[in-house]
């Protein structure tokens, strides 16, 4: 048990995050995958701050990633909002509003 | 590692990704984020295993406190709208999709899974308000800064976005 266990599951879970991004095609979906990935890296981040705990870094950086992930996760439930007006669904394959 | 926090180690990350996988595979919506939910909590526990007790607090506070219950809210808002029917189609692009990703992850997994660097004792005051506190606006002050100033522009934009059209 020590650092690479923890890259190890960080790298897992990302996996899981990234295809479900790949595979689904729910929007809501997309955006809770979105946010299994920046969760992944977070624990990357805390484990080498852990290992190497001689300054804040690693703890300052995820704090950082949790601050944007509010923020992306506000814009993009947003941007779904105004997609479901238009278009009264929420599957990706019918985005095809800039296509034409 | 003591033996307890090996315990909760493993306890967590079981459900941590037990919660994962109920997010990308649940057909609606609600459970999907009930999944994210459970994620989110049980990371919250294992933060506690690397000395992160700010962020441990902060995890709660903002995922599961906002973003979980942001997710909650548009599902209400669409209704059964928010479900999207069954996968189907395309069956060559996503399973070649997910078989890559498989292998990216086992290639990184099994060659960090090896990576051993020690665990040094850590100071009292490392990971909490005051350690972490200090750290943040001593050194990253400019970007405390900064990203406040992200959320507001990123609050005006979510308003901007989704207000109804009234032209």
């Amino acid at each position: 048990m020590g650092i690479g266990t923890y890259l190890a599951l960080a790298s897992v879970l990302f996996g899981i995050g990234a295809s479900g991004f790949l595979v689904r095609r729910n929007m809501l979906i997309q955006l809770m995958s979105i946010e299994l990935m920046l969760n992944s890296v977070n624990v990357v981040l805390l484990a080498f701050n852990r290992a190497y705990p001689a300054n804040h870094d690693g703890q300052v950086f995820a704090f950082f990633v949790i601050a944007v992930a509010a923020a992306e996760a506000a814009v993009g439930l947003a941007i779904l909002i105004a997609y479901y007006r238009i278009k009264k669904t929420l599957d990706t394959d019918d985005a095809t509003l800039l296509k034409y | 590692m003591t033996g307890l926090g090996a315990t909760l180690f493993v306890v967590t990350a079981i459900f941590a990704m037990a919660g994962a996988l109920i997010t990308i595979s649940a057909r609606r919506p609600l459970r999907a984020a009930i999944g994210l939910l459970v994620h989110i909590i049980s990371l919250a526990g294992m933060f506690l295993t690397l000395n992160a007790h700010l962020l441990a607090v902060l995890q709660l506070l903002v995922y599961a406190g906002a973003i979980v219950v942001l997710f909650v809210f548009v599902i209400m808002l669409i209704g059964p709208a928010a479900e999207v029917g069954p996968i189907e189609g395309r069956v060559a692009s996503r399973t070649l999709s997910i078989a890559l990703t498989i292998a990216v992850v086992l290639a990184v997994a099994t060659s960090v899974a090896y990576v051993d660097a020690p665990w040094g004792p850590v100071s009292d005051e490392f990971g909490t308000v005051e350690g972490l506190g200090m750290a943040i606006y001593s050194q990253a002050l400019v970007p405390f800064e900064v990203i406040s100033i992200t959320l507001l522009v990123a609050v005006i934009g979510a308003i901007a976005v989704a207000r109804s059209r009234t032209e």
